[in-house]
């Protein structure tokens, strides 16, 4: 017999692992690329292949030129998510250079400088579709309508998000018949990057991470409550603001609020904290895209409340087993 | 259904041993007893080597309030009065006995007749906790805390009801189950034994759902004495835990340390020891044996054993079918927070509810991944702390920071490594905070 191994308790594991988590979120992500595949043809193939492949490709070139690190962490699944989210929130006739400059700042800006998985205080992709948009604000906001099966020189048109923003600014209301009806928003059908098509298959794959217990309710039931009272409330008030049923299907909304904001390692630990993350990205998106310069405000919404998660997990603690008991003796 | 309300986690239950009948273990060649089977003051030893001793006869006295005597659970002639290895993994005092036939002390009744507390409407609270504190009864969950301080509630402090805890969370384990299946009546005169010595009309059992013949055997038996309900409880880990089976039954929670479980009003005991106190007070049988369950996937014949305290783990293993090839750990207690042992020759103890065998694979632990915040174990952890944190923290030995975050309401059940998508050793980071962090504060008191 061999020597017994000794070792402190639990001796049992549940068999979750991060692996299983990472390729569990690009599994809910693949009917919204499927249809971003239908939608906007070789373009989206294009676009997603490269990101994926340039993320996967820095994370190994930086862990072992760079870091000098043993152990290679590319097939954890965390590149590869962050390489299809990046895509997702790029048009789909983007230059290649471009994607590649978007996932190279995405993986070496937002994730490795910080030491990798785990360490970074900005959700990767969405430190490189900012970095993309702040650069090249040009290609990044000139989108191929959705159908259009070409990739170069498609033709392009306006967006939910800027007809939203225009009936703002031009106190019109009217504008906003062009849009599109929210059902058609819903399914699909719209202008815009990659993932702002089909919210419908974007909510489905969150409804399987909350199945899987990927992630918890509270960050997107937070965000898309907020900006449905919000918008809401702007629309009673006055109707050159869109109807709150477009608004949370138009743009990045459903992206952000399932798949980005709820990035493990960017957003609150406690779900106190996670609520209140998630009712200002909601406030903070409606704001940016009423009154901002630019027309979509979800990623810079994020990208904002991740510089504040750890001050919000410094105060939000969860409840302590017994405090009820304490308060009510306090009394 | 009833349970806990915060965190939880539902780990494979593998309990292979359901429904096996108790079967009495065979008595050993030696046995080995252990002064220290319980939590407080280790007991002393009262024998020396050469005397002759017989089942029930003390072999240590309790060395305090906070202790417990130990008795022989064999006859036979006493060879060694010294250090011995134990499963805590210590070299510690025990008494060690070469076994000669299987004589008993004449006190002790060996009748299986049930008497109920309506046979002996003499006894008193304070004769009960006394026969109790002299059978050297301790909790039998596995904390081993003596019984009897259990029992007298600190001044201003007044026990409103009894629970017992039938929960038995721990995978694997089928020990108290099996007891039940086995003693339905004479754990329900266990318990109105307890509920007399407090003084309290209200009694509960507690038993998970996984056992629903156990719970329809002891709501039928319970039926004849309508101050005990049995409550049956939805199936989640650590309801065992004292703190988590008073908020399910009573829907109660304990206020953070330094208050004890009675500010609830709540006095808990395992199933086993309202056996073990039946026995005591009734049969004035000191604590000389116990079920035990020995388990594991490659183990032949998973089995629940009553067997002699004192006996070494390396025969339970043996009547079981014999150690497999491949086992890599084994462990005293459930697979969530057994120990695991050094070596098979230690003996059995008051606190053994179980001995589980791991082979080889199961036993090692998987590479370690960064944290990635996923906050599953703030989820999971039924105290409402923040694992990650309290492990970072004591990693860092920042332990001002770890007194902060309450790192002292841990109750070291695992759930949070359990759930870790990163396998992290959270716990074993955990442990070292808090103990560190409660030796600050007590020598803080201290000043």
């Amino acid at each position: 017999m061999n020597k017994l191994i000794v070792s402190l308790s639990p001796h049992v594991h549940g068999g979750d692992s991060v692996q299983k988590n990472m390729y569990g979120v690009c599994i809910a992500l693949l009917p919204a690329m499927l249809a971003s595949f239908y939608f906007f043809g070789l373009g989206a193939v294009t676009v997603m292949l490269t990101s994926i492949l340039a993320c996967v490709f820095f994370e190994w070139a930086i862990t072992k030129f760079v870091l000098k690190r043993q152990r290679l962490t590319i097939l954890d699944g965390s590149a590869i998510l962050t390489g299809m989210l990046l895509a997702f929130n790029l048009p789909s006739n983007l230059p290649l250079w471009i994607i590649i400059l978007g996932a190279l700042f995405a993986i070496g800006v937002g994730k490795m400088t910080f030491g990798g998985l785990g360490q970074n205080i900005f959700n990767p992709a969405l430190a490189g579709r900012v970095f993309l948009l702040i650069s090249f604000p040009v290609q990044m906001t000139t989108w191929p309508v959705s159908g259009e099966m070409t990739y170069l020189d498609a033709q392009t048109g306006a967006t939910p998000l800027s007809l939203m923003q225009k009936a703002i600014l031009e106190k019109d209301a009217s504008i906003l018949n062009d849009l599109p009806s929210s059902l058609d928003m819903l399914i699909g059908q719209t202008g815009g990057s990659l993932g702002e098509v089909s919210a419908l298959l974007l909510l489905l794959g969150c409804i399987f991470m909350l199945c899987k217990k990927i992630i918890t309710w509270h960050i997107p039931v937070s965000i898309i409550a907020t900006v449905l009272v919000f918008a809401g409330l702007l629309h009673l008030a006055n109707p050159i603001y869109a109807n709150p049923l477009q608004v949370i299907f138009s743009g990045g909304l459903m992206l952000g609020a399932c798949y980005m904001a709820t990035d493990y390692v960017t957003s609150p630990m406690a779900p106190k904290g996670q609520l209140i993350y998630g009712v200002c990205i909601g406030l903070l998106t409606v704001i940016i895209r009423n009154w901002g310069a630019y027309p979509e405000g979800m990623s810079f919404a994020i990208i904002i409340m991740n510089a504040f998660t750890p001050l919000i997990n410094n105060y939000c603690k969860p409840t302590r087993f017994g405090e009820v008991a304490r308060k009510e003796a306090a009394k | 259904m009833k349970t806990f309300k915060i965190g939880g986690v539902h780990p494979e239950e593998n309990k292979l041993s359901a429904g096996q009948p108790i079967r009495e273990a065979q008595l050993p060649k030696q046995a080995i007893f252990s002064m220290f089977q319980h939590i407080g003051a280790p007991a002393n030893a009262v024998v020396k080597k050469g005397d002759q001793v017989k089942v029930g006869t003390l072999l240590g006295e309790a060395g305090g309030f906070v202790s417990a005597p130990i008795y022989s659970s064999v006859s036979g002639k006493v060879s060694k009065v010294d250090v011995a290895l134990d499963a805590s993994g210590l070299r510690r005092m025990a008494v060690t006995v070469d076994v000669e036939g299987d004589e008993w002390e004449e006190s002790i009744d060996r009748s299986k007749d049930l008497i109920r507390l309506s046979d002996r409407p003499e006894l008193d609270a304070k004769t009960i906790v006394e026969k109790i504190k002299t059978a050297g009864i301790v909790g039998m969950g596995g904390a081993t805390f003596p019984t009897h301080v259990k029992l007298c509630p600190p001044p201003g402090k007044v026990a409103e009801c009894v629970i017992v805890n039938a929960v038995e969370c721990e995978p694997y384990l089928t020990a108290d189950h099996s007891l039940m299946l086995a003693h339905p009546d004479e754990i329900l005169v266990g318990l109105q034994l307890v509920m007399k010595a407090v003084g309290v009309t209200k009694g509960y059992i507690g038993i998970e759902n996984n056992k629903p013949d156990a719970i329809q055997l002891m709501t039928e038996k319970a039926k004849q004495y309508p101050e005990i309900e049995v409550v049956p409880l939805k199936l989640k880990y650590p309801q065992g835990g004292e703190k988590q089976l008073i908020d399910a039954v009573i829907g109660r929670q304990v206020p953070a340390p330094p208050a004890l479980p009675i500010d609830t009003g709540a006095i808990v005991q395992n199933v086993g020891t309202c056996f073990a106190i039946y026995e005591a007070v009734m049969k004035n049988k000191p604590l000389i044996d116990r079920v035990i369950t020995v388990t594991g996937k490659s183990l032949k014949h998973p089995s629940n054993l009553l067997a002699r305290l004192g006996t070494p783990f390396s025969q339970l293993i043996d009547e079981c079918g014999g150690l497999p090839e491949d086992t890599g750990k084994v462990i005293g207690g459930g697979p969530m927070m057994g120990k695991a042992l050094l070596s098979l020759d230690v003996p059995m103890t008051k606190g053994s509810s179980g001995l589980l065998i791991m082979n080889d694979k199961e036993a090692k632990r998987a590479e370690v991944d960064p944290c990635i915040r996923c906050a599953k174990c703030v989820g999971a952890c039924p105290m409402g702390l923040e694992p990650y944190l309290l492990a970072k923290v004591s990693e860092l030995r920042d332990w001002d920071a770890a007194e902060q975050e309450d790192i002292t309401s841990c109750i070291e059940c695992g759930s949070c490594q359990f759930t870790c998508p990163s396998h992290r050793p959270l716990l074993d980071y955990i442990r070292l905070g808090k103990s560190t962090v409660m030796g600050i504060i007590r020598s803080r008191v201290a000043k």
